[in-house]
């Protein structure tokens, strides 16, 4: 469970999400709204990437200020451009970066990476350098990068925006098949219809958090309205 | 060390990354510090026996020089003019050596092998305080990166391009450094989530 309660977070003085109060529980979470509505600001407290300026943010009860790296480690990020997070020039040595730390022995990390690789179907890409794969292999890299290290739960900040649409549904299908709890920020629609829960962000503040349906009907009345 | 690893079970490659890059390191100098033709050219046949024992054709090994060509063509020409065309070949030699044996490491070695050789050999600068890790993320992080820049540098030109700034150095600059910095902040952030 992450809970957060009365956040708010100021960024370079300026408010950018106010009095959040939330408790994230569901298996599917999504979070959607305008540019600049403070997604990513809020995706990045629910790892520590950011703190929170007042107010608390708890993952399964570790707050944020004091379990930095703990919190790092149960909570896997996924960025919009995955060109910014593959961070080794081989396939497979990415993929290991993040084990490197964990105490594990050559065979463990080694037997770890195949199976990922194998689960996005880029094991025969293992030894091939990084920059040569296609956009939706390297989103499906970084994704294999962070699942390596068994986060708990993982968020994404809008892992399809780059993407044409068979890569799309690549991806939508690899969240799709997570055992972990995934929260989702997105603009595609269509990728939260069968999530859980949707929560809509406007101007720092939540503006709707319901089922997909109803809080999804509220953001397009708004955004018609606008 | 980008796209060239080449995966073999070659004694070669099976060599400790750390012993290559020493081995590099000692033959390089060798190559220079000895005066000799015969030194030389027994390192050239060396080389090439070395790329045999690794399995690669002797074609790889010309792919190391040839981007170097015109530089060693201008040496080669300099050292007539001003000494002979003996000296000349000999420059060129050494040079072609020292590219190939380069090359060999590279061909025969997985850059995060390279990598942890290097953290292992940095070892004992711990103690002045360098953090090896540190080097070697940095080393990563930079081969990592140099196509990703290239593409960065592309995307901007051809941006500009459209709007006919191509050939304004700052209008090319400025966007690039501005989308550098921005992605410098991501894959920091990265780096963070990951948890290193
Ligand atoms: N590091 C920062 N410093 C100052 N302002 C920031 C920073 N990061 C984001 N902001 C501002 O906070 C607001 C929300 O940004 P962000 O969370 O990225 O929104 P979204 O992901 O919904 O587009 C924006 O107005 C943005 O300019
Ligand atoms: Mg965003």
């Amino acid at each position: 469970m992450i809970d957060l309660q009365n956040v708010n977070l100021t960024l370079g003085g300026r408010p950018v999400l106010r009095d959040i109060s939330l408790t994230l529980t569901q298996r599917r979470i999504a979070i959607v709204g305008s540019n600049g509505s403070g997604k990513s600001s809020f995706a990045r407290l629910l790892n520590g990437l950011h703190l929170p300026t007042d107010g608390q943010v708890l993952v399964d009860g570790l707050n944020s200020r004091s379990h930095g790296r703990k919190i790092r480690k149960n909570v896997g990020f996924v960025f919009q451009n995955p060109d910014n997070q593959i961070v080794f020039p081989i396939v497979e040595e990415d993929v290991a970066f993040g084990l490197k730390h964990l105490g594990l022995s050559a065979d463990e990390r080694e037997a770890k990476v195949v199976d990922i690789l194998k689960r996005y179907d880029l094991i025969g890409l293992r030894h091939q350098p990084s920059h040569t794969l296609s956009g939706g292999q390297k989103q499906l890299l970084a994704i294999s990068g962070v699942l390596v290290m068994d986060p708990r739960y993982v968020v994404f900040d809008e892992p399809t925006t780059l993407l044409d649409l068979r890569n799309k549904l690549k991806v939508k299908q690899a969240i799709a098949s997570l055992g972990q709890t995934a929260i989702v920020v997105t603009h595609d629609l269509d990728l939260v219809a069968d999530f859980d829960r949707v929560i809509v962000f406007e101007d720092g503040r939540v503006f709707a958090d319901d089922e997909p349906n109803k809080a999804l009907r509220r953001y397009l009345e708004a955004m018609q309205d606008a | 060390m980008l796209d060239l690893y080449q995966a073999g079970t070659s004694p070669i490659h099976m060599l400790r990354p750390g012993w290559k890059i020493l081995s590099l390191a000692i033959a390089g100098s060798a190559l220079f510090a000895v005066d000799h033709i015969l030194f030389s050219a027994g390192l050239l046949v060396t080389t090439l026996v070395l790329y045999h024992l690794a399995g690669l054709p002797l074609s790889r090994a010309w792919a190391q020089i040839r981007p170097a060509l015109w530089v060693f063509g201008l040496i080669f020409v300099a050292q007539i003019i001003f000494n002979d065309w003996l000296i000349g070949l000999y420059a060129v030699v050494r040079l072609a050596v020292l590219l190939m044996l380069a090359g060999l490491l590279t061909l025969t070695t997985k850059s995060s092998d390279m990598i942890d050789g290097i953290t292992e050999g940095l070892g004992p600068l711990r103690r002045i305080g360098v953090n090896p890790d540190r080097v070697s993320l940095a080393i990563s992080l930079t081969l990592r990166f140099i196509p990703v820049l290239s593409h960065v540098v592309q995307d901007v030109r051809e941006a500009q391009r459209a709007r006919g700034l191509d050939r304004n150095i700052l209008s090319l600059a400025i966007p690039t450094i501005v989308r550098t910095i921005r992605m410098a902040e991501e894959v920091s952030d990265a780096i963070d989530a990951r948890g290193s």
